[in-house]
């Protein structure tokens, strides 16, 4: 090597180290993916106001019926939880047969039939939080499921293929939110799907017509006009677990940090 | 190639062609990539339709009101007004054909999902008219006495 080459090769390589490893990224491929033009029309998001709620359970007595879920096993596609803060800052939640009969009492399920006596003036606040499946726009039980049996539909709402599910339960635990259950009759995975059969007639879903207090809502976030959409767009509304990236399509009126 | 290296090679190559032929017809034609992608869009198309398919079992208070308008519109002046009819008297799916099917629950336990008083003040239940189940007539159905379809307390029958 003489002087001049190796002046030039000194000069190549430092520039070569100079730029930056951001400019080799002319295509990433996710990000070309989500520029791509997105046609759906349809993208079902769920409203949920918990100042309206009264734990009467009839939400979820309606899903079990529409749903075929068996109505005495302790699985529910939706349920109710309770929470109760007292005034020493101790914190109680329960959900007894996923509220299917509501809540008829002021004790506590504490589980394996123990049940905790508040007095009424320990209470500090209470409430009632309905939980269903969030349908997440990044849902992590369809990244896991190993035969493609669940997935999500161009509306967004995920699915299960109970003839493709082999009920090997990763997608049960992925789901960060506890929605998913086996269904004891087909032995597959379950989960709420906004009653995809009814949605897709125009009718809303059996939870969300049964609740007399308008505590929960459906509709279609694409739409801007949707009364529901407005809601989500214009008033302070919280999602559920933020921090898993998930992406939650069910949004909550009045969550408190108690509330998981 | 040495034969006894292609003998066991040959019957690798084969028991992969035999599990592509069984892949081939075992798996329906519509299962593939579909809107969401690789990630979330691996599916049988088929199992949309058959989701689709699945019954309606409520059938809303408008469908009640296309025989029994006269009850609809009686309850509708009360504040019951809010509560659909299928929330007592069951899912009406078959009800028209085949009126016996309609199971309509009076139970004590159904008025006390929203008339058993709890004292939450940061919920709406606690607005609720509602009794203390212990003290309140206990092991009396409420229908003894109150009407559901008119539950001001001029309705006590």
């Amino acid at each position: 090597m003489n002087r001049r080459d190796f002046l030039k090769n000194t000069v190549k390589g430092i520039a070569g180290i100079a730029l930056p490893l951001a400019a080799f990224e002319f295509v990433n491929p996710r990000e070309l993916f989500a520029t791509k033009d997105d046609n759906a029309k349809v993208r079902w998001g769920f409203l949920v106001d918990t100042y309206k709620c009264v734990g009467c359970g009839l939400c979820v007595k309606a899903c079990k019926l529409e749903n075929e879920i068996p109505y005495d096993a302790n699985v529910s596609r939706t349920w109710v939880e309770r929470y109760v803060i007292t005034k020493d800052g101790k914190k109680y939640a329960d959900s007894p047969k996923a509220a299917r009969d509501g809540f008829t009492t002021g004790k506590i399920d504490l589980g394996e039939g123990k049940f905790q006596e508040i007095r009424n003036e320990d209470i500090e606040k209470a409430f009632f939080v309905p939980k269903l499946c969030n349908q997440c726009e990044n849902p992590p039980c369809v990244q896991v499921c190993p035969v493609g049996a669940t997935y999500q539909a161009a509306d967004g709402v995920v699915l299960v293929d109970r003839t493709w599910c082999i009920g090997c339960g990763y997608c049960i635990m992925g789901c960060p939110y506890g929605v998913r259950f086996f269904h004891p009759k087909y032995l597959t995975a379950e989960k709420c799907n906004f009653c995809y059969h009814r949605i897709s007639k125009g009718l809303k879903t059996a939870c969300v017509q049964a609740c007399p207090f308008g505590a929960r809502q459906i509709g279609n976030l694409k739409d801007p006009s949707d009364p529901v959409t407005k809601i989500i767009m214009t008033e302070r509304v919280g999602i559920l677990k933020e921090e898993y990236g998930t992406k939650p399509q069910v949004f909550y009126v009045g969550l408190d940090r108690e509330v998981k | 190639m040495k034969n006894h290296v292609f003998r066991p090679l040959l019957v690798v190559i084969g028991l992969i062609v035999i599990a592509l032929i069984f892949r081939f017809f075992y798996v329906p034609k519509d299962f593939g990539v579909h809107e969401r992608g690789y990630m979330y869009g691996w599916y049988r198309q088929g199992n949309i339709e058959d989701w689709r398919n699945f019954s309606v079992k409520y059938q809303g208070k408008d469908s009640c009101s296309g025989c029994h308008a006269d009850k609809v519109e009686n309850i509708s002046k009360t504040p019951h007004a809010i509560i659909q009819c299928e929330n007592c008297h069951g899912p009406a799916m078959e009800h028209p054909s085949n009126p016996p099917k309609l199971v309509i629950d009076k139970s004590r336990a159904q008025c006390l999902r929203c008339h058993s008083w709890l004292p939450y003040p940061s919920s709406g239940r606690s607005q609720i008219r509602g009794i203390d189940p212990d003290k309140h007539n206990p092991d009396v159905e409420c229908v003894m006495c109150h009407n559901p379809h008119k539950p001001s307390l001029e309705g006590l029958t």
